[in-house]
């Protein structure tokens, strides 16, 4: 037992909206977030008391898939149209990027490229990482995961950047026939991705990874 | 169930700490998980107040200037925020629209109002009317605000159009990117504290 009490150790519970500490019902199932019988509320701002956010693994997973599932289409379509007297381009993420990079701003194709890519990738493979790792109660590199999961939590917003870029040129390109910009189904896809992924890290319980096992106390 | 408010507990691992004031400038950290728990606040209620009122004024410049101009031919195209919004759902991406309208224009306003709103009662020694459902909508409202994002896309797209076009940045994109500023400042602000400035009755 290590010197920092936890609060199911002290009988305590934490209000997960609005911090409040509450006494916690010893055994009290009703308490432990498998969201069937949630009944008890709290004193201060109304909302469901929970030890751990409900059905945390079940939802986080669900939501993963989900998103990852819609990430495909998203990659594979064309997001864009741009459409010229001659000529009719359909733009997928990575061909943006590309042109970003050729036309002669790789800073930016390469911000493109972390908020589109790299931040889904990442939120992909840390929470199923989290996910798994908890899940066997692991007490492995604790720290850094927690460090990972607000990591996570913190730049997971930012991949709506194409999605904005998409729509503010498909408001500006307009042109008659000369040029145009049209928004292609791709664009879709990938907002949902944004959100599902979003809202997994939400439904995932960082508290999950202190749980279990500890070797080291 | 007693609540005590001597106690703090940390959102992201559950550890139980003694609630302490902190000095100026210092940041209470979890040591289990690094979290950060609590920090001094600075900006009095007054301040705060006076920061959501400019950031309000500038929302709505933001909302009302153009944000690009492209030029073709001498042809001129502009829009504002909501021409975007209206033009994606002509064009058949309706969840784009509505995406963007939320996060851009329905969420960063309700933020705005609601926390005015809080303040100011709060700053009178009161709790609002409908203080609880209120602190409880902005808890959820938290990360689906994305004004800087949207920022940095107008940039992205500026670069992108001025291979093709003249492009003019107009006021709309700066009163953005003060509005963004604005909102990083009282991003700040620790909701939970209002539960603890003012009294748990109201009259
Ligand atoms: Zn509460
Ligand atoms: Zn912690």
């Amino acid at each position: 037992m290590s010197g920092l009490p936890r609060a199911t150790e002290l009988g305590l519970i934490g209000c997960h909206v609005c911090g409040l500490v509450c006494r916690s019902v010893p055994g009290d199932e009703r308490l432990d977030g498998d969201g069937v019988h949630d009944a008890m509320a709290c004193p201060r701002c109304g909302s469901t008391l929970h030890r751990r956010k409900p059905n945390s693994y079940t939802r986080t997973w669900a939501l993963l898939i989900a998103a990852f599932l819609l990430y495909i289409p998203a990659n594979v379509l064309p997001i864009m149209r741009t459409a010229s007297l001659n000529d009719i381009d359909d733009n997928t993420i990575i061909s943006g990027v590309v042109e970003l990079w050729v036309k002669g701003s790789p800073d930016l194709a390469v911000i493109v490229f972390a908020a589109s890519i790299v931040v889904p990738m990442l939120k992909f493979l840390s929470l199923s990482m989290l996910l798994l790792s908890s899940g066997r109660g692991s007490d492995w590199a604790r720290p850094q995961r927690a460090k990972l999961y607000r990591l996570v939590e913190f730049i997971g917003y930012w991949s709506m950047l194409d999605v904005f870029v998409v729509a503010l040129l498909t408001a500006l390109v307009r042109f008659s026939v000369l040029s145009r910009v049209e928004p292609l189904p791709g664009v879709i896809f990938f907002g949902l991705t944004v959100v599902l992924t979003m809202l997994a890290s939400m439904s995932f319980d960082p508290r999950l990874i202190w749980d279990g096992r500890n070797t080291d106390d | 169930m007693r609540p005590s408010e001597a106690l703090l507990i940390c959102e992201h691992c559950d550890t139980v700490y003694r609630r302490r004031a902190l000095a100026r400038g210092e940041v209470a950290r979890c040591a289990r998980c690094g979290f950060e728990l609590d920090r001094h606040r600075a900006l009095g209620v007054n301040a705060l107040l006076a920061l959501i009122l400019t950031a309000l004024i500038v929302f709505v410049q933001a909302n009302m200037w153009p944000i690009v101009t492209l030029g073709l031919n001498g042809q001129y195209s502009a829009t504002t925020l909501w021409g975007m919004i209206i033009t994606m759902w002509q064009q058949d991406a309706q969840v784009v629209a509505v995406l963007a309208a939320a996060t851009l224009f329905f969420f960063p306003l309700a933020k705005m109002l609601v926390l005015g709103w809080l303040l100011w009662f709060g700053r009178l020694g009161r709790r609002a009317p409908g203080f609880a459902p209120l602190m409880v909508g902005l808890h959820y409202l938290g990360p689906w605000t994305m004004s800087e994002v949207f920022v940095l896309g107008a940039l992205v797209a500026i670069v992108k159009a001025h291979n093709y076009f003249d492009v003019v940045a107009d006021p709309g994109i700066y009163a953005y990117a003060a509005l963004t500023l604005l909102i990083t400042i009282f991003a700040g602000v620790d909701l939970r504290q209002l539960w603890h400035q003012t009294p748990e009755r109201s009259p």
